[in-house]
């Protein structure tokens, strides 16, 4: 069976289409969805793409919230549907409250695009189920605000859950406990600050972003 | 001070403008006249000139004059490309002058149909021992990030080079480069009387009015680097251009659209007259009916406001519905401002209105404001003290000096500057920033893609160079991209040119860039090279010092068949080092170490023979294209590293390769700085694991090569014999990644005063 994805579009996200083709490449029927629509029957995936969603204006996901697809996210998951924040699209996702904690400017004060080396840390959710825990993957981040923060209990919570999903080795925004990416409690919505989509080929950013795509498409046909 | 004077317009310029009307202009055509002839829109003092540089080529689409220049890439795809500079802002608030440049840049490449892929941002700033330097190297690089990264064009290059000259009037060049399909190329004109003109985007307020005029084409004064001209720089909002860059792309992809402009420098006027003249027509524009920002507005300004994130569509009425509705779709604000007219007498007539059918304000020939400004043939002299200048050469400093050393002052890591910009959105990019040239495949969201071309670009210019042989420096600047093109595979194919001079008004200065165009045509010639556009900027001074003539070159290639990445700056243990090109000391006139490390400006620069380079650059191309043409996992290649000779000559070249690679070399070369810093051109550094062959199809291609060395080991030892200079790879690196960081590190902030 084809997995069927939406990739979600709001005025200022930009990396929409690199997503397309990345989970096209990889078999999956994929699909842009305006954020106004608000019927997402017959996806199996919903992605958040990274961007600028109304050009960040207040702060980073803070309009984008109350997108009627957004309001939609929480019974599509509910209703078995799995859900993808890469970079911007993390940020929304703590912005509506599906992930906790919020992501703060970098701990430099400045936009930082580079490669960076993450850890596997938990193989208990959508993304991840493919790799191995420990397994290092390089995969390239690209954001202003990526410095993740979160209260006590809800680090705490994360942790002891098995909740962390990526780790950064060299973390460049002063995350805190070096969170790269999260889970909900049902392992079924993921957000991180790393963009997979930009690591497909050896040509293009290396392969470890087309490995964890794989295992995402592996974990939802399996399901 | 009389109207005409406090609008940039001479006594001479105005009697013009009552000629053209046969009576006195009111204020709003003198407005419309002054924005419209001011050096920046009209290349009065340069257009004589640029008529030399050679702009034919079978895969030239569209030449200078549009807003961009538009190369055939196969396969029914075409390559949009553009460079301009935004100096003055950039040296006045230095966020909001290089964000609004890469604003400007990416509306020209849309306004053409494309999408587009790519910017490259050339700077040249002053040393960064100077608080303000710092101040405006922050900002530029902030304002180039802030707007690149949330409109959605990644920043692939540019270089950055430090030079007192430049301290109080910073360079900010930007390129832009986009892809189209062949069907989707719109040219900005107006046809069609009764269509309508639709103006689209953000509202038009009182920011950046004399842009054009005021600030890009004069000089500062002392008292004005501070503040005083900050209300004519203009504020940027990326986000307004992101839909506005998808709205329109949606409009010209569905042909909903006759003809589109961009509104820049000059406004509303230039956009709606330059579309109404290039389709012979005429236009008639409402002022009541522009989206304002703020209140109390007159016509004046209106018309002449520098207000970002605008276009100027003209549509036919039948579309307009639709036209609207996908605006309004991506938040992007629309208004019908204006209808195209038949001409009278032949001649389109640009007429403001106050409001439809309401009273005239303005009515002028549309053409006039563009063909009919003024032409001048400035007068040019060499400089007096050039012949001593020349004689003045720098050789005699090396005697007391360490090669180590000097070669250590010099290695620079500009990662601190890109890696705060998105380099790799659209995820195509093979090479970013830092290397000879980026590459790119030839592919972007709605355009089709064979996914087997690649795109090189580079951006080049070596202002020191010029100072002393304007003509020579102006073609080893373009010998230079070409050349760093070649090391990626790519086959040169075009060249756009940004010329940053000093006040027209100095005979040296006039003779700088007639000698300087020179060079450039000669180059583009011998390199079969069409120049498809470029942007003079003038009156680049402060302090009452001219900057160093910096023509700024931007060359694209085609990389037929990409399949791997190209090998890159870099050594590979135990593979031989071979020297493509000429392999003996030089002057160092001019050279990097002459001006950076001693201070020294005098001298001759080495000679530059073009048919060799030609030579070199086929060799090259060759050389590296069957590199990346071989898949993933095939066999694995000759080639394990290029670099071009620029900069600070072999020593610089191989430094960078080690410090990348953290490889080192041993090179059977003589130590002097004379061999070692030298910056003759049309060379190549490769570090091959076959030197026979590379050797053999050098001899075959008629290009001098010499295996000077062997890569390995944890040191770059220069020469084998007693005077060899050995540097620990640690120190190489260490010098190599801290340079900029940690210079920057000590900035502060707030605008330093003073």
């Amino acid at each position: 069976m084809t997995l069927r994805a939406g990739v979600v579009v709001f005025p200022g996200s930009n990396c929409e289409h690199d997503v397309v083709s990345a989970l096209g490449s990889l078999g999956a029927e994929a699909r842009l969805v305006w954020h106004k629509e608000g019927d997402l029957s017959g996806l199996d995936l919903v992605v958040l793409p990274g961007g600028f969603a109304h050009g960040d204006y207040l702060r980073p996901g803070a309009i984008a919230r109350f997108s009627p697809v957004v309001g939609e996210l929480a019974a599509f998951v509910g209703r078995g549907g799995a859900v993808l924040g890469i970079c911007n699209g993390f940020q929304v996702l703590t912005e509506a409250g599906l992930l906790p904690g919020a992501l703060q400017k970098n701990i430099g004060l400045r936009f930082v695009c580079r490669d960076v080396e993450l850890r596997v840390e938990s193989t208990s959710n959508i993304l991840t189920s493919a790799l191995e825990e420990g397994e290092r993957v390089r995969i390239p981040v690209n954001h202003f605000e990526g410095c993740y923060t979160a209260d006590a209990d809800d680090l705490r919570r994360l942790e002891g859950e098995g909740r962390v999903v990526l780790r950064y080795l060299d973390n460049p925004n002063g995350s805190a406990n070096d969170i790269a990416g999260i889970s909900d409690a049902t392992g079924r919505i993921v957000g991180l600050m790393p963009h997979p989509e930009r690591a497909m080929s050896k040509l293009v950013g290396g392969g470890d972003g087309r490995r964890l795509l794989s295992s995402l498409l592996g974990a939802l046909a399996a399901a | 001070m009389l109207l005409h004077r406090a609008l940039g317009l001479t006594d001479e310029e105005a009697e013009d403008i009552s000629r053209i009307l046969s009576r006195q202009p009111n204020e709003l055509e003198l407005a419309m006249y002054g924005v419209m002839w001011s050096e920046h829109c009209s290349y009065k003092s340069s257009r004589i000139h640029l008529r030399r540089l050679p702009t034919e080529g079978d895969h030239v689409m569209v030449g200078p004059g549009e807003n961009a220049g538009v190369i055939d890439a196969g396969d029914g795809v075409a390559v949009a490309l553009r460079i301009e500079s935004h100096n003055h802002p950039s040296a006045i608030e230095p966020y909001q002058g290089a964000a609004t440049g890469v604003g400007g840049i990416i509306r020209d490449i849309f306004t053409m149909g494309a999408r587009p892929i790519a910017l490259m941002d050339p700077l040249r700033l002053g040393p960064l021992d100077d608080a303000r330097s710092r101040w405006l190297f922050d900002g530029i690089v902030r304002g180039i990030g802030g707007y690149g990264n949330a409109v959605g064009v990644p920043t692939l290059g540019g270089e950055v080079v430090f030079d007192r000259c430049y301290a109080r009037n910073p360079l900010v060049n930007v390129m832009c480069v986009g892809l189209l399909p062949h069907s989707r190329l719109v040219l900005a004109k107006a046809s069609g009387s009764g269509n309508l003109a639709v103006l689209l985007g953000s509202s038009t307020g009182r920011d950046g009015i004399g842009g054009v005029s005021v600030l890009a084409s004069a000089e500062f004064g002392e008292e004005e680097e501070g503040s005083s001209k900050r209300p004519s720089v203009q504020v940027a909002d990326p986000y307004e251009e992101k839909r506005l860059i998808e709205a329109c792309l949606e409009l010209l992809e569905r042909g909903l659209v006759v003809g589109i402009q961009d509104l820049g420098g000059a406004g509303l006027t230039c956009a709606a007259s330059e579309t109404a003249a290039r389709g012979g027509m005429g236009m008639d524009v409402y002022v009541s009916e522009v989206p304002l920002r703020e209140g109390g507005m007159v016509p004046a300004e209106v018309m002449t406001s520098e207000s970002q994130e605008r276009m100027l569509a003209i549509v036919s009425p039948d579309s307009l519905d639709q036209v609207l509705a996908i605006a309004s779709n991506w938040e992007v604000r629309a208004a019908v401002v204006g209808v195209v007219t038949e001409p009278e007498d032949g001649v389109g007539r640009f007429r403001v209105l106050d409001r439809p059918g309401g009273s005239v304000l303005a009515d002028v020939p549309a053409a006039s404001l563009s063909d009919d400004a003024p032409l001048y043939d400035r007068e040019r002299r060499a400089p007096k003290d050039l012949a001593q200048a020349l004689a003045d050469d720098p050789g005699p400093l090396a005697e007391s000096r360490s090669v180590a050393a000097d070669l250590l002052a010099m290695l620079a890591d500009s990662s601190w500057v890109w890696q705060q910009y998105d380099h790799q959105l659209f995820a195509n990019t093979v090479v970013g920033p830092g290397s000879d040239a980026a590459v790119v495949r030839l592919a972007a969201p709605g355009v089709p893609s064979s996914g087997r071309t690649g795109l090189a670009i580079s951006t080049d210019g070596t202002g020191r160079w010029c100072a002393l042989e304007p003509k020579v420096g102006a073609a080893m600047g373009v010998a230079e991209a070409a050349l760093n093109v070649a090391c990626t595979g790519g086959r040169p194919a075009a060249l756009v040119n940004c010329l940053n001079f000093g006040n027209p008004e100095h005979p040296e200065v006039m003779w700088q860039l007639s000698e300087a165009i020179d060079g450039l045509a000669m180059a583009c010639r011998a390199l079969s090279l069409p120049v498809v556009g470029g942007n003079v900027s003038l009156y680049n001074a402060s302090e009452g010092a001219d900057i160093d003539p910096t023509p700024v070159v931007g060359v694209v290639g085609l990389i037929e068949e990409l399949a791997s990445p190209p090998p890159g700056a870099v050594l590979a243990e135990g593979c031989a080092i071979i020297l493509v090109g000429a392999d003996s000391e030089s002057s160092l006139g001019a050279s990097r170490w002459a001006v950076e490390v001693c201070g020294h400006r005098g001298g001759r620069l080495p000679g530059l023979d073009l048919d060799a380079h030609a030579r070199v650059v086929e060799f090259v191309t060759g050389l590296v294209a069957a590199e990346v043409s071989a898949e993933e996992g095939a066999a694995a290649g000759i080639v394990s590293g290029i670099h071009d000779l620029s900069d600070g000559g072999l020593a610089l070249c191989v430094a960078e390769m080690a410090a990348r690679s953290g490889v080192g070399a041993v090179l059977d070369v003589p130590v002097s700085h004379g061999y070692l810093f030298n910056e003759a051109p049309s060379r190549v550094l490769i570090c091959t694991s076959d030197p026979d062959a590379v050797l053999g199809a050098a001899g075959a291609a008629g290009v001098v090569a010499r295996v000077i060395g062997q890569a390995g080991g944890s040191e770059l030892r220069l020469g084998t014999g007693q005077d060899g200079v050995a540097i620990p790879i640690g120190d190489l690196a260490g010098s190599w990644s801290a340079a900029l960081g940690q210079r920057m590190a000590s900035f502060s902030a707030p605008e330093p005063q003073g």
